[in-house]
């Protein structure tokens, strides 16, 4: 949508505005530099065609959802019938004050904070490694890469099985190699189960790090290395020097990616845990979706929706502000 | 001229969203079926024997009533669940379609979307055992026909009972404790139960039936009627439910077992010999058969047994608890989905259902045509028992039933005791009122 938005942001920049007001525009085709009625309704008739088809998808995919659930968010709905008990801000007050979202807000968070605390130097490492000219290294790339292309239900249904108690291959192994695994089970210990998501989380989308890191290395002219290499620097001092700094924006993309990928986490969960057990694992996503579908409380699932969506939209937009706006204030 | 390319712009996202907003509603007023001679029915016999029986079923009503058309759709139990919630929102129902009964069933009726059969079926329905029909009852009104009823019970591996040398199957809850350490003696590489607490209500059903045990039906039924939750039976219930959890009985990881879904959940456990016995509904060995490379399950070593009894609970011995499947005709649909629905029922149509193992037929014609000698057992316990109550998770609705099953859960987990799941209870039935 973004290209979208900027082409209509674009034509009237482009257009001369003058000192003239729309009317007169319209009446008056002497006024310097309008161009002529005819072209200017072409115009207008260019713009509504190129822009309909996707402001229609997008108002019925984006927009009447968003509108209709938060309607729903101030009614008590089951589902089906009359939308009719209107209960203000009573969903609201009940999600937020449920210890179960709330616990589901500190999971979406800590999985935040852990992909960036743990993804962004594994993937980095991985990338400067990658990037080096070593035997087979298309192969070792696609390794790395592979685990993003699988579906996400798919590779949660195989770790799953691998991570079975007793009879799962991680357990033989951990076994053979004389470490004791938790009774229950990764999964199915509250203590242990959503550091095993984030396990799972992390072997599934380090790949899409290192992807990028790896595009932005490419980069990084050569020359910078030449030069660092004559000035002495090691190999370390190169990287850590001058091909990080270079790497900024991509980071902070990657970061913001990740960010928005981590509050809106539902599949793995879902197929891992489905938010248990005694509901270590929940997120937000998992919560409206056992209370909007399972349950059959909409209202409430409306609710929890609105505030997810406010969550995610409040961070996008901070990030955007305190730390994109380097980049993009670079490219003016 | 700006300012016009603007509003220019504007008009064309109104107009979108518009056009978009009124695609979105527009379903509300499309009947389904279309025109009286056209059945829409939906059921999740998707499996054979059942699908191509229930094709043919099809076929012979249509034989029998020229000009009418019967379509049917099969389709596997979560899509259908799914599919039929989606349809009760657009207005866009199945003529026949199935009814778990209960507090669903209850919403689907003050909402309009069911239609009364007391009247139209009334022969049908007094051939059905009282006990068995009350769970598709609103109001003394019977709104769908149940065509398959079955009680809970542990359904337990017979080889692994006779390695621990038990010779009676358990009739009270401390019997059922000196089984479990019994099995518990000889089972090296498998755990005395499997329960599925992934999916919540398999653990929530012991908590249903030492309610059922603890409490007397009067209770019941008034609890039922008030949504008052505070009859010191129902922690009696949760109690029960402790004295078994603390005997750590289950397998390892049992908090995140799916109930029904592969050879890890807690059916596949069962079937393939990781564990000695489970608590299911009727249901069980069909599940077991297709969690197996062979397809039989547990096959000959299948047992069942009724849910022991609560020392001193003030429930009737020969009560028990269970659920069914039931069809229900949407209110738009033609008269001749009831004929239809009257035909699903028939003696004839029933004894092919029991032929097939399709489930336990609720037409006392059709109990002998059923050929399994485990379900043959459970049935006469049903006929037997002084009333049936159903699921609470579909007798109390989704939301209360959901939230007392998460609180269920959370006992199983350690985390929640007996007074918790009460109060969880009665704090999402507060919220009914």
């Amino acid at each position: 949508m973004t290209s979208t938005g900027a082409a209509v942001a674009a034509t009237p920049a482009a257009a001369p505005t003058g000192g003239a007001s729309e009317d007169d525009g319209a009446r008056h085709p002497s006024v310097p530099g309008a161009p002529p009625g005819s072209s200017r309704w072409r115009q207008r008739l260019e713009i509504a065609l190129f822009v309909t088809p996707a402001l229609t998808l997008m108002a019925m995919f984006v927009v009447w959802p968003v509108v209709s659930a938060v309607r729903m968010s101030f009614f008590r709905w089951k589902g089906f019938g009359p939308m009719d008990d209107f209960v203000g801000l009573r969903n609201y007050e009940q999600v937020l004050t449920d210890t179960v979202f709330r616990d589901a807000v500190v999971h979406n968070l800590t999985i935040v904070g852990l992909s960036i605390a743990v993804q962004l130097p594994l993937g980095l490492l991985l990338a400067v490694l990658l990037n080096r000219r070593i035997r087979g290294r298309g192969l070792l790339r696609t390794i790395v890469f592979v685990p993003y292309v699988l579906a996400e239900v798919i590779a949660g249904v195989v770790w799953f099985q691998l991570l079975q108690p007793r009879s799962g291959l991680i357990e033989e192994i951990l076994t053979t190699v004389g470490i004791t695994p938790p009774d229950q089970g990764f999964l199915g210990t509250p203590d242990l189960a959503l550091w095993t998501v984030f396990v799972v989380l992390t072997w599934k989308y380090l790949g899409l790090a290192v992807l990028l890191f790896l595009a932005g290395l490419q980069g990084v002219p050569d020359e910078l290395y030449e030069a660092a290499q004559l000035d002495g620097a090691s190999w370390w001092q190169t990287q850590r020097s001058v091909a990080l700094p270079l790497l900024g924006p991509t980071i902070r993309t990657w970061a913001f990616l990740s960010m928005i990928g981590s509050l809106q986490l539902f599949d793995m969960v879902w197929i891992l845990t489905g938010g248990g057990p005694a509901n270590a694992t929940t997120t937000m996503a998992t919560y409206l979706v056992s209370q909007g579908t399972q349950r059959g409380n909409y209202g409430i699932a409306g609710a929890a929706s609105v505030v997810l969506f406010v969550v995610a939209f409040v961070m996008a937009l901070l990030y955007q502000v305190l730390v994109l706006r380097r980049d993009t204030a670079d490219q003016r | 001229m700006a300012k016009r390319t603007r509003s220019a712009a504007l008009a064309v996202l109104c107009v979108g969203v518009l056009t978009a907003a009124g695609a979105c509603g527009g379903g509300d007023d499309s009947s389904s079926g279309g025109d009286a001679n056209t059945i829409t029915w939906w059921h999740n016999s998707n499996n054979e024997p059942g699908k191509g029986y229930y094709e043919q079923v099809a076929k012979d009503f249509e034989a029998d009533n020229p000009g009418v058309d019967v379509k049917v759709t099969a389709m596997a139990h979560q899509d259908m669940v799914d599919k039929l919630a989606a349809g009760f929102q657009s207005g866009d129902v199945p003529d026949v379609y199935m009814e778990r009964g209960g507090g669903e069933l209850a919403d689907h009726v003050e909402a309009g979307l069911t239609r009364d059969l007391t009247e139209d079926a009334s022969e049908e329905i007094a051939k059905i055992a009282e006990g068995s029909l009350a769970g598709w009852q609103v109001d003394g009104k019977t709104y769908a026909i149940p065509y398959s009823v079955g009680v809970d019970g542990f359904w337990y591996n017979k080889d692994y009972f006779e390695q621990a040398g038990i010779e009676k199957t358990p009739e009270t809850m401390s019997e059922l404790v000196d089984v479990i350490d019994q099995l518990k003696d000889v089972g090296a590489d498998w755990a005395p139960i499997s329960v599925g607490a992934g999916d919540k209500w398999p653990a929530a059903h012991y908590w249903y039936f030492s309610a059922v045990r603890a409490c007397s039906k009067d209770v019941l039924d008034a609890s039922m009627e008030s949504m008052d939750f505070s009859d010191p039976c129902f922690l009696r219930a949760g109690e029960t439910v402790e004295q078994v959890i603390e005997t750590e009985p289950f397998n390892p990881g049992f908090l995140t077992t799916p109930g029904q879904e592969g050879a890890s959940s807690a059916s596949g456990l069962l079937a393939t010999g990781k564990v000695a016995m489970e608590l299911q509904g009727h249901w069980e060995p069909g599940v077991m058969q297709g969690l197996t490379d062979d397809g039989k399950g547990l096959g000959e070593r299948t047992g069942w047994f009724p849910f022991p009894q609560v020392e001193g609970g003030g429930g009737d011995p020969a009560g028990q608890l269970g659920g069914g499947d039931a069809w229900a005709v949407a209110e738009t649909a033609p008269d001749v989905a009831v004929d239809f629905v009257k035909y699903l029922f028939s003696d004839e149509v029933q004894q092919g259902f029991a032929e097939n193992d399709m489930g336990l037929p609720t037409n006392p014609a059709a109990i002998d045509s059923l050929s399994d000698p485990a379900l043959a057992d459970l049935v006469q316990v049903r006929d037997e028992a002084a009333y049936v109550a159903l699921f609470f998770d579909t007798l109390f609705g989704p939301s209360v039933g959901g939230a007392m099953n998460d609180a269920i859960a959370l006992q199983f987990a350690g985390q929640a005791s007996a007074q918790d799941v009460v109060d969880a209870t009665q704090q999402a039935a507060d919220q009914e009122k």
